[in-house]
C-alpha cells in the first residue's frame, strides 16, 4: 500500500493511503473528539463529533469516514467546528435526561465527558416529548430508551463483531429506539452493553448495587473457558458486583461471553463451603482445620504404610491455578510417593 | 493431546488465537466455537467477514458457524478419520500439497500416502454420508489456501479413536505446509480455563512439569534434588479413568480430589459411583458441596479464582495473572495453604510466602517456563516455551523445525466407534455444553443470571425423528442406553442430524453421563462421550 503525506493542525505526517483522517490524526498525536466511532467497528458516522475542515472544501467532513489524500491540510479545531460539535451534543441532549446521578454509567460516560468538555450548561432546543417504550431487553440487559442517543454502536457491534444482528433501530426521529429484532438469536453476550457510550444499556444483575467510582476494579483472568479473557471484577464491600472489560487488555479486546460477563454470582453464593466437613457415623459435621487436616494426613499415612503409595490416587484441577497444580502434584509425588495424579483434561 | 504430541512433538495449540485473522482458509471441526469458545468465535467471524477468509465447517450438528461457511460437511458421528483421509486423497490427486515442505520438514510420507490411496471420494462418501462434491470443495478450499488454520475441540478427541483423529488433522496440516507458519497450524481449543496449565505443571500421571517424563532418570534426579527427597516414583501412574477402575478392584484405596466433580463429568456414572463407594477414604477439596463431595469422608473448603493470586495458562499457551479481588467466605482457605499444611502434617515442609514464590520454583525446574516471571507477564503477553528471562516466548510453535525434529506422518485407517447404533438402540447420543453453562454446572447454575437464560436441560432431537416418534416440542422423553436411562425435555431442532440426539452434561437432575460409554481411546484415555447408542421413547 503506497503512502501519502498530509498535514493535520500543521503537523506533517506520512501514512498509508487506506487510512482515514481520524487514524492519521491518532498517529500524529492529535485528538479528535468522537462519540459513535469504535476501533473495532467500521465507521458509523452518526454523531458528527469528529468533523474536521479540509483546506479547499467548504463543508466540514467526518474524520472517521474520510480517507486521507496526498497533500491535504486538515484542521481539527476551529470556532466553526466547536459550534458544530456543541450543536450536535445539544441535539442529543434534547432527549437525553440528565439523570446522571442515578445512572449506572455516571462517572464513566463518554457523553457526560463531552458535554463537560464542550461547556454545555443549557439546551435551547425543545422537541415534543415522545414516550419511548423500553422494548429491547434480555433478561440480563436493560434498555433505557430515554438515555439512548442513537449512536448505533450497539447495533453495529452485534452485527459486525458478533455477526448476529439481534437488534436494530425502529421508528422515526425522536421516537426511534433500539429493538430486539431476533430475540431468539441474542446470546446475552453483552457486547452491545459494553460499547454503549452512555447508560442506555445497563446490566440487569447489578443495577443500583454500586457506582463506578466507588467500586474497586481488579484485573484478572476469566475462570470459564480456555480463551483466557481478561476482565475486571468490580468489587464493593468485599463482594463482586459486576464485571467490566478494557478494550486494550487480552485476547478478548473488550469482548466477553455471557459466562464471563454475567457468570459471577457463584462467587458470593450462600451455598459456598465455609468450613471443613467430616463424616461421622454417616453424617457430615463441621470441623476445625486442625482436626480435618490431621484426619486426612493420618488416613493417607496409614494407607500409604499398609498398602504402599500407589494405593493412593489424586485428581488435580483444571480450574485451579498453575501454582496450585504444581504444589498438588509435588505433594502427591514427593510426599505420598506415587505418580497417580491426573486431572480432567480429557473430559 | 497425545496425537499432536506424537505428530509434532508438542500437544498444544500451535498458533495464537488472533492468528486466524491471517488465515486464507479456516477449517473448524468438532468445536461448537460460538457456544464453547465465544471470544475465539469472534475472531473467526472477523476473519470471514472482514478479512475474507474462507470457512469450512465439519460437524454433525448444524452449529451457528455453518451460517458463515463456504461449505459444511456433515459426517456421521465417529467417521472423522474417513473424511480427513478423503480430503487428503483429493489434495494429493490434485497436486495441491506442498512437496517442498514435506521433503524438507517431515518424515513418514510414503507409507502414509499408500494408506490414503484407498480413500477415494466415493468410498469416503459411503462411510461418512458426505456428498462427493462437498468433499471436493472442502479439499480445494483448504488445499489452495496459504496459510490455512485448523481448529478443533472435544468433538474430535472424545472418541475411542480420538488420537487417530488428531493425528489425521496433523497429517492434513503438514501435507499443505501449514504448520509453523503464521495464520496456520493445528489448534485444539481447551475447554476449561486452565487445562493447559494443569497439563504444563505436571498434573498428569506420566510427566512432571513441562512434559518431562517420569521415566527419565536425569529428570527425576533433578526434581529429587530440587524437592529435597530421596528419589521419586519412576513408573507412570494411573489416569483418571484407570484410577476409578482400580478403586473398584481394590488397588486404589484412597483418593484426594481437588476441584473436580467426576460424579457428574465422568462417563457411565453408575459405575463411577460404585468405584467411589469402594474407596476406604475420600477427601474432596472444592468450593461447593458437589455430587462428589457428598461421597467424601472429609470435605475441605477451597477458594475460587476471585479469592486468590496466581496464574492460568490459556489455550494459546499464554500465562496470565489471576488476582485476588475479595476475601474468601468463612473459614475457606486457599488451595495452596491446604496442600502445604497437609504436607507439613505428613512431615514434609512446603512453605511459600506467596504464589510468586511458587512460580519462581516452577521456573527453576521447568525449562519451558524458565523466563515466565510475574513482573514480565504484568507488562507483556508471554506464551511458552519461554526459556529465559530475555526470551520473548513462542507464540507460534514449530517455526523452521518441529519440536520433535521432523513432523511425522502417520498412516491411519478408519475404524468404527466402540458402540454403533443397532435395532434396540437405534440413535447415536452425543454430549456437550451449551453457551450459558459450564462443565458440571457447579458455578454457572449458582445465582439467577445464567439460569434465567437456560433454566432446564433440553435434549436436541431432529424434527423428522421427532415426528416419527410422535413428539412435540417440550414433551418429555426417556433416553436409555445399555448403562442407564434419564428423563428430559425434548427440543425439536434441525441442528442435530437424523438419528442423532444431543444432550448437554451440566445438569445433575438428569445426568447424561449415566448413559455414556466408558470405552477409552487406547492412547489418550479419553472416554467416548461423543458416540454411544441409545433408544428414545416418549415419557408419560
Ligand atoms: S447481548 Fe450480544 S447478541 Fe444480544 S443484542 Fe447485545 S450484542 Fe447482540
Ligand atoms: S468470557 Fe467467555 S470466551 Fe472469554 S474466557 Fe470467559 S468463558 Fe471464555
Amino acid at each position: 500500500m503506497s503512502n501519502v503525506t498530509l498535514t493535520i493542525d500543521g503537523i506533517e505526517i506520512t501514512v498509508s493511503k487506506d487510512k482515514t483522517i481520524l487514524e492519521a490524526a491518532k498517529t500524529a498525536g492529535v485528538r479528535i473528539p468522537t462519540l459513535c466511532f469504535h476501533e473495532r467497528m467500521n465507521p458509523i458516522g452518526s454523531c458528527r463529533m469528529c468533523v474536521v475542515e479540509v483546506e479547499g472544501f467548504t463543508q466540514p467532513m467526518a474524520a472517521c469516514d474520510t480517507r486521507v489524500q496526498d497533500g491535504i491540510s486538515v484542521t481539527t479545531n476551529s470556532g466553526q467546528l466547536f459550534r458544530i460539535r456543541q450543536d450536535s451534543l445539544k441535539l442529543i441532549l434534547v432527549n437525553h435526561p440528565l439523570d446522571c446521578p442515578v445512572c449506572d454509567k455516571g462517572g464513566e460516560c463518554t457523553l457526560q465527558d463531552l458535554v463537560f468538555e464542550f461547556g454545555i450548561d443549557k439546551v435551547e432546543y425543545h422537541a415534543p416529548k415522545q414516550d419511548r417504550l423500553s422494548e429491547y431487553a434480555t433478561s440480563l440487559i436493560r434498555y433505557w430508551p430515554d438515555r439512548c442517543i442513537m449512536c448505533l454502536r450497539c447495533v453495529t457491534a452485534c452485527r459486525e463483531i458478533k455477526a448476529i444482528g439481534a437488534i436494530d433501530i425502529r421508528g422515526d426521529g425522536y421516537g426511534s429506539q433500539v429493538v430486539s429484532v431476533h430475540p431468539d438469536k441474542c446470546e446475552s453476550c453483552g457486547e452491545c452493553l459494553m460499547v454503549c457510550p452512555t447508560g442506555a444499556l445497563t446490566e440487569n444483575l447489578s443495577r443500583y448495587k454500586g457506582r463506578p467510582w466507588i467500586s474497586e476494579r481488579v484485573m484478572t483472568t476469566c475462570t470459564y473457558c480456555g480463551c483466557g479473557c481478561q476482565l475486571e471484577l468490580n468489587v464493593l464491600n468485599n463482594s463482586v458486583i459486576g464485571v467490566t472489560t478494557r478494550d486494550d487488555a487480552g485476547v478478548n479486546r473488550g469482548s466477553l461471553c455471557v459466562k464471563g460477563r454475567f457468570g459471577y454470582e457463584f462467587i458470593g453464593s450462600d451455598e459456598r463451603l465455609t468450613k471443613p466437613l467430616i463424616r461421622k457415623n454417616g453424617k457430615f459435621q463441621e470441623a476445625g482445620w486442625d482436626e480435618a487436616l490431621a484426619l486426612v494426613a493420618g488416613q493417607l499415612s496409614k494407607i500409604k504404610k499398609e498398602s504402599g503409595p500407589d494405593a493412593i490416587a489424586a485428581l488435580s484441577s483444571a480450574r485451579c491455578t498453575n501454582e496450585e497444580n504444581y504444589l498438588f502434584q509435588k505433594f502427591i509425588r514427593a510426599v505420598i510417593g506415587t505418580n497417580n495424579v491426573d486431572h480432567c483434561a480429557r473430559l | 493431546m497425545a496425537g499432536l504430541a506424537a505428530t509434532f512433538g508438542s500437544g498444544a495449540m500451535t498458533n495464537p488465537i488472533k492468528d486466524v485473522l491471517k488465515a486464507e482458509a479456516i477449517l473448524v471441526t468438532g468445536t461448537n466455537t460460538t457456544e464453547n469458545h465465544p471470544v475465539f468465535a469472534n475472531y473467526i467471524k472477523e476473519a470471514v467477514l472482514k478479512k475474507g477468509a474462507k470457512l469450512v465447517v465439519v460437524d454433525p450438528r448444524r452449529i451457528d458457524l455453518v451460517g458463515l461457511s463456504c461449505v459444511w460437511l456433515r459426517p456421521r458421528p465417529g467417521t472423522d478419520v474417513a473424511w480427513i483421509n478423503g480430503l487428503m486423497h483429493i489434495i494429493i490427486n490434485e497436486n495441491l500439497h506442498d512437496r517442498k515442505y514435506i521433503e524438507e520438514r517431515t518424515t513418514g510420507f510414503d507409507d502414509y500416502r499408500n494408506c490414503i490411496e484407498k480413500y477415494t471420494p466415493e468410498y469416503v462418501s459411503k462411510i461418512t454420508g458426505i456428498p462427493r462434491e462437498d468433499l471436493f470443495e472442502a479439499a480445494r478450499i483448504y488445499g489452495q489456501a496459504s496459510p490455512a488454520s485448523i481448529l478443533y475441540a472435544m468433538g474430535i478427541t472424545q472418541h475411542t479413536n480420538g488420537t487417530d483423529n488428531v493425528k489425521s488433522l496433523g497429517n492434513l496440516a503438514m501435507l499443505c505446509g501449514n504448520v509453523g507458519v503464521e495464520g496456520g497450524g493445528v489448534n485444539p481449543l481447551r475447554g476449561q480455563n486452565n487445562v493447559q496449565g494443569a497439563c504444563d505443571l505436571g498434573a498428569l500421571p506420566n510427566v512432571l512439569t513441562g512434559y518431562q517424563q517420569v521415566g527419565d532418570d536425569s529428570v527425576r534426579r533433578k526434581f529429587s534434588k530440587a524437592w529435597g527427597v530421596d528419589g521419586l516414583p519412576d513408573k507412570p501412574g494411573l489416569t483418571l479413568t484407570e484410577m476409578f477402575s482400580a478403586a473398584e478392584s481394590g488397588g486404589v484405596k484412597a483418593m484426594y480430589i481437588m476441584g473436580e466433580n467426576p460424579m457428574l463429568s465422568d462417563p457411565d456414572l453408575n459405575h463411577i459411583e460404585h468405584c467411589i463407594e469402594s474407596l476406604e477414604f475420600l477427601v474432596v477439596q472444592d468450593i461447593f458441596f458437589t455430587e462428589t463431595a457428598q461421597k467424601a469422608d472429609v470435605v475441605l473448603p477451597g477458594v475460587c479464582f476471585a479469592e486468590k493470586d496466581g496464574t492460568f495458562t490459556n489455550s494459546e499457551r499464554k500465562i496470565q495473572r489471576v488476582r485476588k479481588a475479595v476475601n474468601s467466605p468463612g473459614d475457606a482457605k486457599e488451595d495452596r495453604w491446604i496442600i502445604s499444611e497437609l504436607a507439613e502434617k505428613m512431615g514434609y515442609s512446603m512453605q511459600y510466602a506467596d504464589s510468586r514464590e511458587i512460580m519462581d520454583e516452577i521456573r527453576q525446574v521447568t525449562p519451558s517456563y524458565a523466563g515466565v516471571t510475574y513482573d514480565r507477564i504484568e507488562k507483556h503477553e508471554i506464551a511458552w516455551p519461554c526459556l529465559s528471562e530475555d526470551h520473548p516466548g513462542t507464540p507460534v510453535l514449530h517455526v523452521n523445525k518441529f519440536t520433535r525434529g521432523r513432523g511425522l506422518f502417520f498412516a491411519i485407517d478408519y475404524k468404527t466407534s466402540a458402540e454403533a447404533p443397532d435395532k434396540q438402540y437405534p440413535f447415536i447420543l452425543t454430549t456437550g455444553r451449551v453457551l450459558q453453562h459450564f462443565h458440571t454446572g457447579t458455578m454457572t447454575r449458582q445465582g439467577s443470571g445464567l439460569n434465567r437464560l437456560y433454566p432446564e436441560l433440553l435434549a436436541e432431537i431432529n424434527r423428522d425423528d421427532a415426528a416419527e416418534l410422535g413428539l412435540k416440542d417440550g414433551d418429555f422423553v426417556n433416553i436409555g442406553s445399555r448403562r442407564g436411562s434419564i428423563r428430559v425435555k425434548a427440543l425439536l431442532t434441525d441442528r442435530t442430524d437424523r438419528g442423532v440426539i444431543f444432550v448437554p452434561f451440566h445438569f445433575h437432575e438428569a445426568a447424561v453421563n449415566l448413559l455414556t460409554n466408558c470405552a477409552l481411546d487406547p492412547v489418550a484415555k479419553i472416554p467416548e462421550y461423543k458416540v454411544c447408542a441409545v433408544k428414545v421413547e416418549r415419557a408419560s
